[in-house]
């Protein structure tokens, strides 16, 4: 590689991790709180659930946790649907992306288990 | 790969003629030989339950149970089992299973070989997002580290 490639791919690969680190950053804004971690650690074993059932159990305020949720909502780590006169949290771009990285693990033990069949009945 | 939540689809042609294919696929011993599990003996039959050890590197404390689902020679064979069950002390025999489907069929310079793995909905979220938790006490720590790394610059 030449030197003014390598600087070019250095620039690039400078921009690819500005990109990565200022997409990132609203997201570690929203969990750099212990009530916001809280809620989230509790959509995640819990499922959706609804303002009332995520303040029960909470020294914290329907209007402080409503105030939390929707700080999570703006970096697309939850969201809220209307369901009657109630709102329904739930996780959102996190839970769909390791659901994905659980698929693609499994998808690429199949690729080797495949590569495997392939090399014995080839043989 | 199939763009879907639910499934896994691979599809490969294989070099071999489909009886060949079909030995690989539906014998324990064969069957082990390439997917990495030791203890599979026999040709697979319908309702049959399955059990070996997995022998790839860093997972062998774990074994390997399947149920035989359906068997139509050189055409298509079927499993149930627990997908990705790779924590030791969980018992997942109360867990919904996955379906694994092999189908072959003979195309021109040897055989098509479609893998469908499907029913991840299924599978409880509670699992699928185990990473995640860990992922978020993660940040948590990192957070913690970059707040003291950033108190100590001031």
């Amino acid at each position: 590689m030449s030197p003014r490639r390598r600087e070019r791919e250095r620039a690039r690969a400078r921009e690819r991790g500005a990109a990565t680190a200022s997409g990132a950053a609203p997201v570690f804004a929203a969990l750099g709180d212990e009530t916001r971690l809280q809620l989230v650690s509790r959509l995640c074993s819990g499922g959706p659930a609804s303002i009332s059932r995520l303040t029960t159990g909470s020294h914290v305020t329907r209007q402080a946790i409503t105030k939390h949720l929707e700080v999570l909502a703006g970096a697309g780590l939850v969201r809220g649907v209307r369901r009657g006169r109630e709102r329904i949290w739930e996780l959102e771009a996190a839970r769909l992306g390791e659901a994905r990285r659980w698929l693609q693990e499994i998808s690429s033990r199949w690729d080797e288990a495949l590569d495997r069949l392939r090399q014995l009945v080839e043989e | 790969m199939a763009l879907s939540s639910d499934r896994i689809e691979k599809q490969i042609v294989l070099k071999a003629p489909r009886a060949r294919v079909w030995r690989a696929l539906s014998t324990g011993e064969e069957f082990g030989t390439w997917f990495g599990v030791s203890g599979l003996k026999g040709a697979f039959t319908p309702g049959q339950k399955v059990k070996g050890n997995i022998t790839h590197q860093g997972y062998e404390h774990l074994s390997m149970e399947a149920t035989v689902d359906q068997v139509q020679p050189e055409k298509l064979l079927s499993l149930r089992w627990h997908p990705h069950a790779v924590e030791a002390d969980v018992d997942y025999s109360q867990e919904p299973t996955t379906l694994v489907e092999f189908r072959l069929e003979e195309v021109s310079g040897g055989t098509q070989l479609t893998v469908v793995e499907s029913g991840f909905d299924r599978i409880p979220v509670a699992r699928r997002e185990k990473a995640f938790l860990r992922n978020s006490e993660g940040w948590a720590i990192q957070l913690q580290n970059v707040e003291r790394h950033v108190s100590q610059a001031a």
